[in-house]
């Protein structure tokens, strides 16, 4: 019988094996960012501990970082994170993409920017939308700070296998339908806990139709279906990408990588312990008007009613979920005004979202309740954004062009959304407060964010291109 | 870390599904630089309104579980963010144990590296003790060791854990040191590793 990707990057990667205990297994890439790893350096320096490959580690700066006024950092706890990080990175000898460094990004858009990430490398980060990297045919998975310093220590961590689960898109995507709206059906579909405990593979036609970064955008939002990660097997697409990057493998040995690197999808007949279909063609332009990231519905539909769910602790949901959002049950998604719009974050901030985006608004004008910026994922694609002028796209309509970072994906830096007020975003999380104290976020993808800026409120991006060409 | 075994203790019946960790704990105390000093923020904009006064209703700032130790809840509990400022939180604040139907998998992981005992009971067993709970404070005893929930009117639900994080909550273990005992091993793997 055939094996699965995620079986045979696993089986690679154990060190040791014993019955009773998790495998104990080998770590390729440690990726490291300000935010979760102070605490994990503090307990190597309190045992005397050292790193024990720093050239496996990679880090930079992002959750905290400013996206305008730079070089300034006026909150001092966070220009402390901010420079313990640089000082661990030193000390412990890890290479540092810091603040102003020419690689410096979201830390999910550098990796395979830089070709760090690559197929069949097992990949940790003290950040749960590091199943973005498994777009490559990786096993990526979030850790917490403890995990952090025990990669940082041993280059290894104990973990129970995880059951494996195929989620098919079948069929062809309609035309205006992006790869986040893909990945929303999905979680709207199955739920918030349809992957707890699964590695996912994503798989079907119109999965391997897309660019690495729309994979990129179906893979981070992996955690929100609850998997520990997600990833989609390699082919020429992957190998496509890799070749050239700064950390890639060059010349012949860039071949012998890529036969290896393609051996690595999953065989014609691999199974899975969990299998779920959905049909590309029922998935419509999404978006969330609840709490969570199951709570989303296609953009024709209208905000769910309690007569919707039989469940009662569904419809208490719902209701809990309204009173927050400020939404009336059975109201028309297109009828909700909004007063920002965020276009960034790990889901959304490459090369191809910008695109896509810019596209929609060239050649007009944000409307005039609306505050709208712009921050792309890492220096590098904001440079490359500029050479193609979409700055001055983004900027003549009314957007701001910013800094790179996670800014307003969760607020820690000042791109805060106020009490009360709605943001259209291309992020991945609509908690409560996600984006700031009593904020209300609506999740969607970079050409409806875009379109909502133009509009004032929700409208679908597929009737708004034709009637305004 | 702790070792925990035994743990008595009114439970804080939180009755929610899905609750995330920024929920747990908000981005805007994630700017230290320590361990400690997070119990003070957990649940913070379910426990204050805008102007940093109490919410009374909310189920932490009722007086009669003030000292709890056992925090239940539904479905899915500790999605979202893999920070683990949450289960710092949570432990800072008092509880060593969370029972729930299901907790998300990094959420999972990060308690048993912090001395807090997560419980999956089945969700008709959940259901039941947060209905005793919510009606009068409602004492139970986990017992790890037997693998035990004994509630106070004399139910007991049996609950299945993996040994090897068994081991490691009821003595406490330093996991580093445990791992740095394959140094063997993962020389061996290093060895012959593929990397590119």
């Amino acid at each position: 019988m055939g094996k699965n990707i995620i079986e045979k990057i696993w089986d690679k990667h154990v060190v040791y094996q014993e019955e009773g205990k998790p495998d104990l297994l080998y770590i390729d890439l440690h990726l490291i960012h300000e935010v979760t790893s102070p605490q994990a350096f503090e307990g190597l320096r309190m045992n005397g501990r050292k790193v024990r490959r720093p050239e496996l580690s990679f880090a930079t700066m992002d959750h905290n970082v400013p996206t305008k006024n730079l070089p300034t950092i006026h909150d001092p706890i966070a220009r402390n994170q901010i420079e313990t990080l640089a000082k661990n990175a030193e000390e412990f000898g890890v290479e540092l993409a810091g603040m102003g460094h020419p690689d410096q990004g979201i830390v999910h858009v550098i990796g395979p920017e830089l070709g760090l990430t690559q197929p069949g490398k097992t990949i940790v980060c003290g950040d749960s939308h590091t199943s973005t990297h498994g777009a490559f045919g990786a096993i990526a998975f979030g850790i917490g700070t403890s995990e952090v310093e025990h990669v940082l220590s041993t280059q290894t961590l104990w973990q129970n296998k995880p059951k494996t689960m195929e989620i098919r898109v079948e069929g062809e995507l309609s035309v205006g339908v992006a790869a986040k709206d893909i990945i929303l059906a999905i979680i709207s579909k199955f739920g918030i806990g349809v992957g707890t405990g699964h590695i996912v593979e994503f798989t079907g036609e119109a999965i391997h139709k897309l660019s690495m970064e729309e994979r990129m955008t179906i893979c981070n939002m992996s955690i929100e279906a609850g998997a520990k990660a997600g990833l989609i097997s390699p082919d020429q697409t992957t190998v496509d990408y890799i070749r050239g990057r700064k950390h890639a493998p060059q010349g012949e040995k860039f071949e012998e990588a890529a036969d290896y690197w393609l051996s690595l999808a999953s065989d014609e007949d691999a199974t899975y312990d969990t299998v779920r279909i959905i049909q590309a063609e029922e998935i419509e332009p999404i978006i969330t008007w609840g709490t969570n990231p199951s709570m989303g519905s296609g953009v024709s539909s209208n905000v769910p009613t309690q007569a919707d769910y039989e469940d009662e602790s569904d419809k208490a949901a719902l209701r809990k979920a309204l009173a927050y959002m400020g939404l009336e049950e059975g109201q028309p998604l297109t009828s909700i005004d909004i007063q920002h719009v965020f276009i960034g974050s790990c889901t959304n901030s490459r090369i191809s979202d910008l695109r896509a985006a810019a596209n929609i608004i060239k050649g007009r004008k944000v409307h005039e309740n609306v505050t709208a910026i712009v921050v792309p994922g890492s220096h590098s694609t904001k440079k490359q954004a500029e050479a193609e002028g979409l700055d001055k796209i983004f900027t003549d309509a009314g957007f701001e062009w910013r800094e790179t970072g996670c800014s307003m994906c969760l607020a820690m830096n000042d791109d805060v959304v106020p009490a009360g007020e709605r943001c259209a975003s291309t992020s991945n999380r609509n908690f409560e407060g996600r984006q700031g104290a009593g904020s209300r976020t609506h999740l969607v993808s970079p050409p409806m964010a875009a379109a909502a800026a133009i509009a004032g409120h929700f409208v679908d991006v597929r009737e708004f291109v034709k009637e305004t060409v | 870390m702790e070792p925990i075994n035994i743990v008595n203790s009114v439970i804080t019946p939180l009755d929610r599904k899905n609750v995330d960790t920024d929920q747990i704990i908000s981005k805007e105390f994630l700017k230290r630089i320590e361990r400690t000093g997070f119990g003070q923020f957990l649940f913070y904009h379910w426990r204050f309104d805008a102007d940093g006064n109490e919410i009374k209703d909310f189920v932490l700032n009722k007086p009669e579980f003030k000292d709890s130790k056992i925090l239940v809840a539904q479905d899915n509990f500790g999605c979202g963010s893999s920070r683990e400022h949450a289960p710092w939180a949570i432990l800072d604040y008092g509880y060593n144990v969370v029972i729930a139907p299901s907790f998300a998998d990094i959420f999972h992981n990060n308690c048993f590296k912090n001395g807090i005992l997560p419980i999956k009971l089945t969700e008709a067993e959940c259901d039941e003790i947060l209905a005793k709970g919510l009606e009068k404070p409602y004492m139970v005893e986990v017992n790890l060791e037997a693998q035990t929930v004994t509630c106070e009117d004399g139910g007991v639900y049996h609950f299945s854990i993996d040994p090897y994080y068994k081991e490691t909550l009821l003595n406490g273990w330093d996991e580093i040191a445990l791992t740095f005992k394959y140094e063997e091993q993962i020389a061996a793997y290093e060895a012959k590793r593929i990397a590119y």
